[in-house]
């Protein structure tokens, strides 16, 4: 077929560069493909498989054990509940920065910290919260000094859900002041003077204006938020040291050592964290599009 | 007016005692080693440790290698995507979504999978292989804002002008890879670099996991042995994040200018 079409000059050139373009992405896909794809498509494909290498759904049965059941509702819980106190707090952060009438420095001193403590996150971060609120902390320390009211006779344990979930606060906050903050900054100062103009009260602006526009970012990044602590291990890893049965840690320890004694089981949970991570971060990304259509 | 100001104080008052409370504490954690003074001995005796010195120059040795290839795999990915095979750009942004999908934990279970000693390609084997696997990792790891900020620079500056003015002089790609589209986005390539070693200079899963003793196994393994030197570690640590944080400001900054505030 081509042999009989004429070539026209240009029409050579042309292929020759797309050739080269073509060429110019290829270590791109041939490493997605080796790196990112092949590994985590061939990890999924063993949860379908018994210990022989036969078609099986025994692993994903085994998944309903009592033990794992726990520890994905565990994980669920700890990463909603920061995930969502993250978006509260991190609402309330930008929000107050970027429309709250405070100084102008405010708001850049913010971002940029958001930027290092978003990225402060893992080993370091827990070494963090122990000398704060670990048994010889610092509040802790102080507030049985001052107050007298010790924070661990009360219940309260760093080792615990609400421990790890105040250290996740530490990188959900200022990540949800970074997505969030570009979304806010699209509310224009005319929309709030039409609505004024038109008799709306503080609570209808809030309910008729920003809230239908701004809900696919807030619910979006909350859903980041989600997946971002429930993937996350080196945070819950150094702080617990393994104590804590959240899905990451016993994916952890069964790569180190088969905990869970069938590897099959173990490929099988990485099919239900992926799961759960990538439904929300497609989520995330579907209702960013969305958001993203009043910030020009 | 005045009251939703007051409001808007108090929150970000309450905010920064939560974000700075931690780091105090830490800082005078760190201070505490000797008995009765504060003094800096946590620091000199981390510092001074083998172990760390050579877990960090792993980290920054990989930190660099990571860097490189990243730059390499990205920048002409960006450069023909945006010159002549537009029609590719939504596959290729949703593969640099990827790694957000996909956390690391899975990814390594994945590697250590398919690149085993009895695998068709066993960088497992040896210790430059796996480093090699590691480096690749982060790669991946690094991928949404490597690629993010390469193609934020790429679609500030006229690719094609450039490209068409570049041939017209006779210069083949590479050249003008190399030498006209390198120099125009370098600061965006720099803010993707400076984001690069945040990541992986601390990294604990990958390298944990595939064993290989890097700054983030180091720090764990301080955490589990000792009590004052984990917070000057985590001190040190902060400094690190809040200087690679702090170039790219810088970076900004200076893009900024020289665009005439347009970027």
């Amino acid at each position: 077929m081509s042999a009989l079409t004429p070539t026209l000059p240009g029409q050579k050139i042309r292929v020759g560069k797309n050739f080269a373009a073509w060429l110019g992405v290829l270590p791109f896909f041939v490493f997605s493909l080796l790196f990112l794809v092949l590994p985590t498509f061939l990890l999924l494909i063993g949860a379908f498989q018994d210990s022989a290498g036969n078609l099986s759904f025994q692993s994903i049965a085994n998944l309903a054990r009592p033990d794992i059941v726990k520890s994905f509702v565990l994980s669920t819980e700890i990463s909603a509940t920061s995930a969502i106190g993250g978006a509260i707090f991190g609402f309330i952060l930008a929000y107050c920065a970027v429309s709250g009438g405070l100084p102008q420095w405010i708001r850049p001193t913010l971002m940029t910290f958001s930027g290092v403590a978003s990225n402060f996150a893992g080993v370091p971060l827990a070494f963090a919260f122990i000398a704060t609120l670990g048994r010889t902390g610092l509040v802790t320390a102080a507030l049985v000094k001052f107050f007298d009211f010790n924070i661990y006779s009360a219940g309260f344990n760093l080792l615990n859900f609400w421990g790890l979930t105040l250290t996740y606060l530490y990188f959900q906050i200022p990540l949800m002041i970074l997505i969030l903050t570009p979304a806010i900054d699209g509310l224009k100062k005319e929309w709030r003077e039409a609505s004024t103009i038109l008799g709306c009260s503080n609570f209808q602006h809030w309910r008729y204006v920003i809230f239908p526009i701004l809900w696919p970012s807030v619910v979006g990044a909350t859903l980041l938020l989600f997946a971002n602590s429930f993937g996350a291990v080196a945070t819950a890893y150094a702080l617990t040291n393994s104590t804590l049965n959240i899905v990451p840690i016993l994916l952890f320890a069964q790569i180190r050592g088969d905990v869970l004694h069938d590897p099959n089981l173990g490929y099988a949970l990485a099919l239900g964290m992926v799961a759960i991570t990538g439904l929300s971060n497609l989520a995330y990304i579907f209702l960013r599009a969305r958001g993203e259509r009043w910030i020009k | 007016m005045k009251k939703s100001r007051f409001g808007a104080w108090l929150a970000v008052l309450l905010g920064s005692l939560y974000f700075v409370l931690p780091l105090v504490a830490t800082f005078e954690f760190s201070l505490r080693l000797k008995r009765d003074e504060y003094s800096f001995e946590a620091y000199r005796i981390v510092l001074a440790d083998p172990l760390f010195q050579s877990a960090f120059m792993h980290s920054i040795i990989l930190a660099i290698v990571t860097i490189i290839i990243g730059i390499l795999i990205v920048v002409p990915t960006a450069y023909w995507v945006q010159l002549r095979l537009p029609k590719l750009r939504p596959v290729v942004e949703f593969i640099t979504l990827l790694p957000l999908v996909i956390p690391a934990i899975i990814l390594v279970f994945g590697y250590i999978r398919m690149y085993n000693t009895s695998s068709f390609l066993p960088l497992t084997q040896t210790a430059l292989g796996t480093d090699l696997l590691l480096s690749l990792g982060y790669v991946a790891l690094a991928l949404p804002f490597m690629y993010r900020a390469v193609e934020t620079g790429m679609r500030s500056i006229d690719v094609s002008t450039l490209t068409e003015a570049a041939e017209s002089l006779g210069a083949g790609w590479p050249m003008i890879l190399a030498k006209v589209i390198l120099p125009n986005i370098k600061s965006a390539i720099l803010s993707g670099a400076f984001l690069t070693f945040a990541t992986v200079i601390g990294e604990f899963t990958l390298a944990s996991l595939l064993n290989r003793p890097t700054f983030g196994p180091y720090l764990q393994l301080i955490g589990a042995k000792r009590a004052y030197e984990p917070a000057a570690l985590a001190i040190i640590a902060f400094a690190i994040t809040w200087a690679c944080m702090g170039v790219l400001q810088v970076i900004g900054n200076a893009t900024r200018k020289s665009t005439g505030g347009k970027s």
